[in-house]
């Protein structure tokens, strides 16, 4: 069994809260899943659960999936639910937000972030503003997910991180996970969540395999928003991060391990 | 004081109204040319109308005295637009504009007490004074929406919902003649026609964004015709049987299900763009006094109920009386209702969310936040 302690870390950059996470003692029986197909079971699930979600974006649909994150979906749910837009964020993510003030609980996919800039203004303005200026009368339980941050020789303008561009928006709930577990959970709470909610993924991460238990692959496993995460027990030093970097940090934990060392990988989701 | 002595029997109860041909855009037919007009509706329209301008002419005034500040942007001039539409679709269908909210508020079901208190920024406004003049919501009512064009896309989302949910409901989606060269308009008429999404695209054109003529900003002013293979249609604005007509057409048209449908309702607003404009510098007073004596849309409705016996002089006094005193009585609630409180200021940032704290200017200041 896990259990939880929080505790507040202040210091001058910045207030979190760190979750302690004890991993089972024992090992019950894991799967080893990638980050796309836990993206993939994570949206299935949330589709079947309720009927109110539906997938918007560019190739989601016939195409599977620009990076196949919805493979198999629009084959299972079709055209009503799995929807194949033209190439016009702006438009696009316009919409979404638009089915989410009326009802509906959109997950709109950008190809990548980069291409998010061009509907910027729906983000921020339409989505994540609406609750306050509204005084609660207008919630928009909203998803914008897709790939982000850095990729293979893209070069300059599909590689940009927008963690913290949009970390900055009060009204947003910016997720950028790492492993698949993270994924998955995240996802499904994000969609659960009555808030906008822009979850980055990252390409590079999709095909990276992770263990999960059993309790992960139970199709009620959440996680928490906004709350961190340690990912390697250490006493020496913490190394935080997001997203692909924390296997960097790992990697180098290992290295530093070597020379007695111990970091501590702290991950902020 | 008059007393009317007439019995409502003296009153005709309806009659039937010529009205101008609308100039139509890939449709072989379009609205009905004659418009039946009951007198219920016609004093219903009366009253409606004229507490839109009444309660817009006293928004300038408290203004002017420094009551209201920010963003004021009025809508006197335009009430056959609002009128009109509301008098054509269900209070079940949706409704999104852009700033010149105030009208569509007040049809859609908002008092004037909680628009007038909201344009003041008390807590007793329908946003409790955290939304202001162009961030007024309702059921089915999206605002009042400050980002010129963004409001298109949403309104073609919400018709979408309609679509998925199966409710034969429409979404009326309005933007100015300013707004009609957005990119994100003609996005939003592609993915309404491509899937065929039960929402009407209207076009309030005014002939000015903000200073700019619809000459100098448009490379064709036929907006009803931009939405290209997407029917539209031209409708005279001032005249709210026109308006009412035409909408009842578009909303059978969509609920139909043939897709969205364009209108153009030619209007004109009386004031400038917004409170920082006096209006004149890039028009004549003597064109804005045209249009007052020749196409208000208040007189207009006033004249052909009395020409035709459905309502008297008197009656109509009375209910200018009335409205006076119901916007009195919003005014002075709208001039002493308290602000909201200071920790209200990080209040609804989140949905039911629990209450937790967020970072004020510097990391040291918390600040309460409750859903």
């Amino acid at each position: 069994m896990a259990s939880i302690r929080c505790f507040l870390r202040s210091g001058k950059s910045a207030v979190s809260v760190v979750l302690r996470r004890e991993f089972s003692k024992t090992s019950p029986a894991a799967v080893q899943v990638n980050v796309r197909d836990a993206l993939n079971q994570a949206m299935d699930e949330e589709l079947e659960r309720d009927e109110r979600v539906f997938l918007l974006g560019e190739e989601v649909a016939q195409y599977d999936g620009a990076y196949k994150v919805s493979r198999g979906l629009w084959k299972k749910y079709g055209d009503k639910r799995i929807i194949d837009t033209p190439i016009t964020e702006m438009g696009f993510a316009g919409i979404a937000v638009g089915a989410a003030f009326a009802g509906l609980r959109p997950i709109c996919e950008f190809m990548t972030w980069n291409f998010s800039m061009q509907a910027i203004d729906q983000v921020i303005n339409s989505a994540a503003k609406t609750y306050y200026m509204s005084a609660g009368a207008q919630p928009v339980p909203i998803v914008f997910r897709g790939p982000n941050g850095s990729s293979a020789g893209v070069a300059a303008q599909h590689s940009q991180c927008f963690a913290a561009w949009y970390g900055h928006c009060p009204g947003l709930k910016v997720i950028s996970p790492w492993s698949a577990e993270d994924a998955r959970g995240l996802l499904k709470a994000a969609i659960r969540d009555n808030n906008p909610v822009v979850f980055l993924e990252n390409e590079l991460m999709y095909g990276v395999p992770f263990d999960l238990s059993e309790e992960v692959m139970h199709k009620d496993f959440v996680l928490p928003i906004g709350k961190a995460k340690v990912e390697r027990q250490g006493t020496h030093i913490t190394l935080v991060s997001h997203s692909r970097c924390v296997g960097f940090c790992l990697d180098a934990a290992a290295v530093l391990a070597k020379e007695g060392v111990e970091c501590e990988v702290s991950v902020v989701l | 004081m008059v007393v009317s002595t007439r019995f409502f029997t003296d009153f005709t109860p309806q009659a039937s109204f010529d009205i101008k041909k609308c100039e139509l855009h890939r449709l072989e037919a379009g609205p009905s040319e004659t418009a039946v007009l009951t007198r219920e509706q016609g004093l219903q329209y009366y009253r409606t109308m004229q507490t839109m301008r009444r309660m817009e002419l006293k928004a300038d005034q408290l203004y002017k005295q420094k009551i209201i500040r920010g963003f004021c942007h009025l809508y006197d001039g335009q009430e056959a637009c609002a009128m009109g539409i509301e008098a054509g679709i269900n209070p079940t269908d949706h409704l999104i504009t852009a700033y010149r909210a105030h009208g569509y508020t007040f049809t859609r079901g908002v008092s004037v007490r909680e628009i007038m208190a909201e344009l003041t920024g008390r807590r007793g406004g329908v946003a409790k004074g955290k939304g202001g003049s162009m961030h007024m919501y309702a059921k089915h009512f999206y605002g009042g929406n400050g980002i010129v064009g963004a409001q298109v896309p949403l309104g073609a989302g919400v018709a979408l919902a309609c679509q998925y949910q199966g409710n034969n409901q429409v979404c009326v989606a309005l933007y100015g003649d300013g707004a009609a060269n957005q990119g994100q308009i003609f996005e939003s008429f592609n993915m309404a026609a491509l899937w065929k999404l039960p929402c009407i695209f209207i076009c309030e054109n005014n002939k000015f964004g903000m200073g700019t003529s619809v000459e100098r900003s448009s490379a064709s002013t036929e907006y009803f015709k931009r939405g290209d293979y997407i029917p539209g249609i031209k409708v005279d604005g001032m005249d709210v049987l026109c308006v009412r007509e035409a909408i009842k057409f578009a909303a059978d048209y969509c609920r139909a299900g043939k897709g969205p449908i364009v209108m153009e309702l030619e209007t004109y607003r009386y004031h400038g763009h917004s409170m920082s404009d006096p209006g004149v510098s890039y028009r004549s007073r003597e064109e804005i006094q045209e249009v007052r004596s020749k196409s208000d849309p208040i007189t207009m409705l006033k004249e052909r109920m009395l020409s035709n016996n459905m309502a008297s002089v008197e009656e109509i006094k009375e209910i200018d009386v009335e409205i006076r005193k119901v916007i009195e009585d919003a005014a002075q609630f709208a001039i002493s209702d308290p602000e909201p409180p200071l920790d209200e200021l990080c209040n609804h940032i989140f949905a039911n969310d629990l209450p937790m704290e967020v970072r004020g200017t510097n990391p040291w200041v918390k600040l309460k936040s409750v859903s």
